[in-house]
């Protein structure tokens, strides 16, 4: 088994309201980023995982965000799984 | 008349849903988030507050709760379930109801009094009020934007599956009366079955004239009355 940095990304759905990011948006234009043109705000959830591949740390990941870390009706989510401690911190 | 009342860690509505269903005449009972069984309640009652500190989404760990497995089979066999504010969310997250709750659009806590339009009457939550029926009674959240997809929200119409909708005091459903954004001025929905329903405001915060609404106590009273039916029938 190695151990692997599971790293997830849930984000809100394409068109659905975001006013966490509308409100980030507007902070940024006022500050005279005017290149800014959307944001939207999602979490990066971090798993150290035990499995003997990437693809099986990935399947796991997977199988967790459909049960609890993302919410289908409303978010999506992207995996990536890199070998050692703590990738993306 | 057995009403259990679902106690998450955080839960912190659970004792004025207990007084809500002492004063509809029911007889309420807690039951702790560990338990496995209802203990043969005849309606359930998942209350507001901050189930597991709402971490990850609101209603996401509680849907895990060991309780909420027979909270689910007593839904699917038919059993009537109210989720109050939380609880409404626990239900969504549960797969119980529908939909899912979104942060608020003004990304404020809100927490005031509101109003709400009764949609249809003969529910056995709405049996004691009158459809078109102008309610006040407070609302206190952060997520409470009621968002589905299209299609689920267009099943919500054109089935009456509407309970509740956010309005102003003439009974209109404005963008003004809405609070926090939800679709349709969707304050509380019904189940297609119609025997689990999750709303927004907090019909047990207005039970009583020294809480400033008494609006919220027929809500209880058409509960326990339909137990009642079901008990003699």
């Amino acid at each position: 088994m190695t151990r692997f940095t599971v790293e997830v990304l849930v984000t809100p759905r394409p068109g659905l309201l975001d006013p966490q990011g509308k409100a980030i948006h507007h902070a940024l234009s006022s500050l005279g980023y005017d290149a800014v043109e959307d944001v939207r705000v999602g979490k990066a959830i971090y798993l150290e995982v035990a499995a003997a591949t990437p693809e099986d740390a990935r399947e796991r990941a997977e199988e967790m965000c459909r049960k609890l870390l993302a919410n289908p009706v409303t978010e999506d989510f992207r995996i990536t799984a890199a070998e050692g401690d703590g990738a993306g911190r | 008349m057995k009403v259990a009342i679902i106690t998450f860690p955080g839960s912190n509505c659970d004792q004025d849903c207990h007084r809500s269903v002492e004063l509809a005449c029911g007889s309420p009972r807690y039951v702790w988030h560990r338990e496995t069984s209802l203990g043969g309640a005849d309606a359930v009652i998942v209350p507001g507050g901050f189930a597991h500190g709402d971490y990850l989404r609101p209603g996401a760990i509680a849907r895990f709760s060991p309780v909420m497995d027979a909270v689910t089979r007593f839904g699917r066999d038919g059993g009537l379930i109210v989720g109050i504010c939380n609880g409404f969310q626990v239900l969504c997250e549960a797969g119980l109801l529908p939909g899912a709750l979104l942060r608020n659009r003004s990304l404020r806590f809100q927490s005031h009094h509101c109003r709400m339009r009764v949609e249809r009457t003969g529910t056995p939550f709405t049996s004691t009020f009158r459809e078109g029926q102008v309610l006040g009674m407070p609302l206190s959240h952060a997520d409470g934007n009621y968002y589905a997809n299209p299609e689920t929200l267009a099943d919500l119409e054109a089935e009456g599956r509407v309970l509740f909708r956010y309005c102003d005091a003439r009974g209109n459903a404005t963008a003004e009366a809405n609070p926090n954004g939800s679709l349709h001025n969707i304050a509380g929905i019904v189940n297609a079955r119609g025997n689990v329903l999750g709303m927004m405001p907090h019909p047990d915060r207005a039970i009583e004239a020294v809480l400033g609404s008494v609006d919220g106590l027929p809500l209880f009273e058409s509960l326990v009355g339909a137990i009642a039916r079901k008990e003699v029938a």
